[in-house]
């Protein structure tokens, strides 16, 4: 019993934290704590092949794909708990609290006699818990068992339709983007060659900081649009200014030395200068960006 | 059930009645089903060939009711040959339905009855189809009307050919149909459609009559065969008897433009002339005498149904002889006296034993002179530009010599001038009519005075007189193809009394309707004719001074008495049926309309409001919001388990 | 060992589930509710089966993971869906099918 009282706190405090955490992800990461006491729990109510069940699968598996889906829908698009429907708060509260109580006060009312358990001399676990539990599967129940297969494979195909998008125009090859790149270029002037990667002669060559062009203002083309999207984006602006402490920590060597950098730097300014004329085309950009 | 009362009944019997049974068809006899099948195929040829049959379908459906005549005068020469005991042949063509115990076939019978009626609608009825060709000879739709005709023919022939009631029924219904068609045939004109639409219901009122008489000799018998029914028929209670026998007269009364289903008759006339001839005066409206007659052996043992046979065409000798005296319109005074003579053909039926022959005799001769009148004011119309008003007739006999001396045939015989057609028949039926009631024998011979009355004012009218039809009209004598029917026509009419000679007739429909010892009437059989014919020109003569000796105005004078108004206006027959059946009947329907929509539909509709208001409210609880239906669903839990801790506590 | 304290810690995850899925609007929480919900009756069915001294509440529980992990699978597919074509995760976003 010492497992239980010092897990059921620990879960209790945990799934009432799912109820009020601003983040998907922390909620994720809650329902793990959960989940993984259960695991112990089931553990110490002598059912060692759902602890392991419990911690692969559903741990393992089924939280992760939701944590994989969170990423895909975006990690932090957090929720807020303003509530939209009039009065839903408080009558869930009421009503779950009202609940609870009914349940608590009407088990309360039952006695539960001395535990048979499993393990032990004559237990059900006797000769191992998962030979045991197979036997049951592949004889009681094996045809729900085999129904179940026919869920899994229906969830299966389900997913994947849910999931697939018919292709409506056929794909663009390699040859096909770079025609059709030269004519953006031709036409309205688009940047024909790669975006700027973020951080590029910046104070900081992290993702969300953009690089900044050679007049020192960031270039808004070398930020993921998702980042932008979320305003994520740290200001380059101030960073500009870091740039005069860079070059006084650096000394001469980096003006010296146009030599060791020269060709890229070359390169790379070319390329700012399209970026800079054509920065409007921002949008464009990015989704070539993203490619990288 | 039956051998006790079968033996109870059999010593009530008092006069013999025939049971019909038929022998198996052979030779000539075994063509029977030809004589339906040929106008039936006309009509299928040309109502089916639409115009492809319009420049040769006339041909077409004159030739096969001709052919059906044929076939049935070489069967009336077969029959001739027979002994009086094998004159009735049967023809098995096939079973027709079997439900339950109702077991019917298509079953012909040819007997002394049908023969006679054999030779009338297909011998009638080919002349008038000849007559057709050309009084319908400028209608774009003639092919339509032969097809009709033919279809007519054929359904009258299933009527008289049939050996049960339910093929009998078929018949009845066809000529129905055909009527229908026939007096709506010129559907353009509202009042054709109305008559036709009016004669279409009215009939169905008999039809149920008839249709109920049916059910009850199914109930009865277990059969509709004549031969089953005529066989046990001697074993059914009185009033069950009785009952059929007023329904069969119900039927009667429908198709046979009887009192008080005869409103239809004289609307009827707005059909061709033709039509007029055919339908509604040589065969179908007799086809309740018809069935009266072929049922003697119901009504012989139902003394107060055939009272009521009795008392209705008393009515309607009358009824119908005073319609025709006050009508301008000649078809329509044609009409009337149509009714009357069924009339006195229903008073013969009625009468018993003693009169179902001379019912069957009259019916013939006035087949003829009917027919022939009526053809002969088509002919008349035919000359004066389809105007049938006779006031606008007058001194036609020598502009249209031809139709004047046949329709002067028929009018001879129908006013029964000693020596013509109809002074044997209907003089015969007085004869009875007097024998069994001395009331109902006087009324009949006043009906004979007053048809002397009509006929002649409608002659007198038509033909004598001075002209008075406007400048633009020149009568003119019709096309041979309508006068040579016109003059065979005539010439039956004239030589119709032959089938008296030596009672042939009587003798020869024995073997159907029975015999009885010849009782003598009240008075010398010579004394009563003198009577009649006494009584026939008085009122002649006094048409002669009415008409003859007067002026007659173009237009109808409007200061008339009484009588002459509810003449003119049917004896108010059609003002009755409005009181009585029409005017109920449209408030009633119009009370179950407002039933309808106010109590039913209200309710429905009131009971749908409610819901439609609760689902209103309702609906707002669909927000659309999951996340409130899932607040539903636990409370729906938390009531569940506050239950089941409320049991359990 | 009692039986007791298991099947009361059972419901009240149960019941802080129920509340989340009442209370959170992002999708992809509420699911993560139902999953709790899931487990609380899981654990129900373990302590029962260890109560009896039987193992159908362990094949139970079984089932409830296969049944959870199809509905996941589904669930999640359609969240994908709908954020797809509608840009939000949110459960009271989709809220066209009413009055």
């Amino acid at each position: 019993m010492t497992a239980f009282w010092v897990l059921a706190p620990i879960m209790v405090l945990a799934a009432l934290g799912i109820l009020f955490v601003r983040k998907a992800v922390h909620a994720a990461l809650l329902l793990a704590v959960v989940m993984i006491s259960l695991a112990i729990l089931y553990a110490v109510l002598e059912a060692p092949f759902l602890f392991a069940v419990q911690i692969i699968v559903y741990t393992g598996a089924i939280l992760m794909l939701f944590l994989f889906v969170l990423m895909l829908v975006g990690v932090d698009a957090s929720d807020s708990l303003v509530e939209t429907i009039r009065g839903q708060r408080a009558l869930a509260w009421l009503t779950g609290l009202v609940f609870a109580v009914v349940l608590l006060v009407g088990l309360t009312q039952i006695t539960f006699g001395t535990a048979v358990g499993l393990d032990g001399e004559g237990g059900a676990n006797e000769g191992g818990n998962v030979q045991a539990l197979a036997n049951l599967l592949f004889s009681r129940y094996v045809f729900a068992f085999e129904v179940t297969s026919a869920l899994l494979i229906t969830a299966a195909v389900g997913a994947m339709v849910l999931a697939h998008r018919e292709r409506l125009s056929p794909k663009a090859g390699q040859a096909a983007i770079a025609a059709q790149r030269v004519r953006d270029f031709t036409e309205k002037g688009t940047h024909l060659g790669p975006l700027p990667p973020p951080g590029v002669y910046a104070r900081h060559n992290a993702v969300d900081t953009p690089a900044l062009l050679p007049d020192g203002s960031p270039a808004p083309a070398s930020v993921s649009r998702v980042l932008a999207a979320r305003g994520s984006v740290r200001a380059a602006d101030t960073l500009a200014d870091d740039i005069d402490d860079i070059t006084a920590q650096l000394g001469q060597d980096v003006a010296t030395k146009p030599e060791t950098s020269g060709k890229a730097g070359a390169t790379a300014s070319s390329e700012e200068d399209q970026a800079a004329t054509n920065g409007d085309h921002g949008v464009r950009g990015q989704g070539k960006g993203d490619h990288k | 059930m039956s051998t006790q009362l079968l033996l109870t009944a059999a010593a009530d019997v008092e006069h013999h009645i025939p049971v019909v049974a038929p022998a198996e068809a052979d030779g000539a006899f075994s063509l029977l089903w030809l004589i339906i099948a040929l106008p039936l195929l006309g009509a299928a040829i040309l109502l089916l060939g639409g115009k492809y049959t319009d420049k040769w379908g006339h041909y077409l459906g004159t030739a096969l009711p001709i052919g059906s005549f044929v076939i049935s005068l070489v069967c009336f020469i077969n029959v001739l040959g027979r002994d009086e005991g094998d004159r009735q042949v049967a023809q098995h063509l096939y079973d027709w339905f079997e439900v339950g115990g109702l077991d019917v076939g298509m079953d012909l019978l040819y007997d002394p009855l049908s023969a006679m009626f054999l030779l009338l609608i297909t011998g009638v009825g080919s002349l008038i189809h000849v007559y057709s060709i050309g009084y319908m000879a400028h209608d774009p739709r003639r092919r339509r009307f032969f097809g009709y005709l033919n279809l007519f023919v054929a359904a009258m022939l299933m009527l008289v050919l049939s050996e049960n009631y339910v093929g009998l029924f078929l018949g009845w219904e066809g000529v129905g149909l055909a009527s229908y068609l026939l007096i709506g045939f010129w559907q353009h004109k509202p009042s054709a459609a109305a008559a036709a639409k009016k004669a279409f219901v009215i009939n169905r009122v008999g039809d149920m009559g008839l249709g109920l008489a049916i059910f009850l000799m199914f109930v009865t018998f277990g059969t509709t065969s004549f031969s089953g029914v005529s066989a046990l028929s001697a074993g059914a209670s009185e009033t069950t008897l009785n009952w059929i026998g007023v329904l069969l007269l119900v039927g009667a009364c429908g198709k046979s433009a009887q009192v008080p289903l005869q409103a239809w008759l004289l609307d009827a006339m707005e059909g061709p002339t033709p039509v007029s001839a055919l339908i509604h005066a040589a065969t179908m409206v007799t086809a309740g005498v018809y069935l009266i007659t072929r049922s003697n052996f119901i009504f012989e043992l139902a003394p107060t149904a055939q009272t009521a046979v009795v008392v209705v065409a008393t009515v309607t000798l009358l009824w119908g002889a005073i319609l025709g005296c006050a009508k301008d319109d000649i078809k329509k005074g044609l009409a009337g006296s149509t009714m009357s003579q069924i009339g006195y053909m229903m008073l013969g039926a009625g009468l018993g034993v003693a009169g179902y022959a001379f019912a069957i005799f009259h019916l013939l001769t006035h087949g003829f002179f009917k027919a022939n009148m009526f053809l002969g004011a088509g002919s008349v119309m035919h000359a004066m530009d389809d105007d049938v008003n006779m006031r606008h007739y007058g001194g036609l006999q020598k502009l249209l010599p031809v139709t004047f001396l046949t329709f002067a045939m028929g009018y001879l015989a129908i006013i029964g001038f000693p020596g013509f057609s109809g002074f044997f028949s209907k003089d015969k039926i007085i004869e009875v009519a007097l024998t069994e009631n001395l009331l109902v024998g006087i009324l009949a011979t006043i009906g004979a005075g007053i048809t002397g009355f009509y006929m002649t004012r409608m002659m007198l009218l038509t033909f004598f007189t001075k002209k008075r039809w406007e400048d633009g009209v020149h009568p003119h004598e019709s096309p041979a193809v309508m006068t040579v029917p016109l003059i065979v026509l005539a010439a039956l009419s004239v030589l119709g009394g032959i089938m008296l000679a030596g009672n042939w007739i009587v003798d020869f429909l024995s073997p159907v309707v029975g015999h009885v010892e010849h009782e003598d009437p009240p008075l010398p059989a010579i004394v009563i004719t003198i009577i009649v014919v006494l009584v026939v020109a008085l009122g002649a003569g006094l048409a002669f001074l009415l008409f003859q000796k007067r002026d007659v105005p173009r237009e109808a004078p409007a200061d008339v008495s009484f009588a002459v108004k509810a003449a003119r206006a049917d004896l108010y027959g059609d003002a009755i049926n409005d009181v009585i059946v029409v005017r109920p009947g449209s408030e009633l329907v119009t009370a179950l309309v407002e039933t309808d929509r106010k109590v039913v539909d209200g309710t429905f509709m009131g009971g749908s409001g409610i819901v439609r208001g609760i689902g209103h409210g309702l609906r707002h609880v669909q927000t659309g919001y999951v996340r409130s239906y899932a607040l539903s669903v636990l409370g729906g839990a938390l009531i569940l388990v506050l239950t089941l801790v409320a049991v359990n506590l | 060992m009692s039986l007791t304290p298991y099947i009361v810690l059972s419901a009240i995850l149960f019941t802080i589930g129920s509340i989340g899925v009442l209370t959170r609007r992002n999708a992809i929480v509420v699911f993560m509710c139902v999953e709790l919900m899931l487990n609380a009756c899981n654990l129900a069915f373990v302590a029962f089966a260890h109560q009896h001294g039987n193992l159908d509440g362990q094949v139970a529980a079984f089932f409830v993971m296969v049944v959870a992990a199809a509905e996941v699978v589904i669930g999640l597919a359609i969240i994908m869906t709908i954020f797809r074509t509608r840009r939000s995760a949110s459960v009271d976003d989709a809220s066209l099918l009413k009055f």
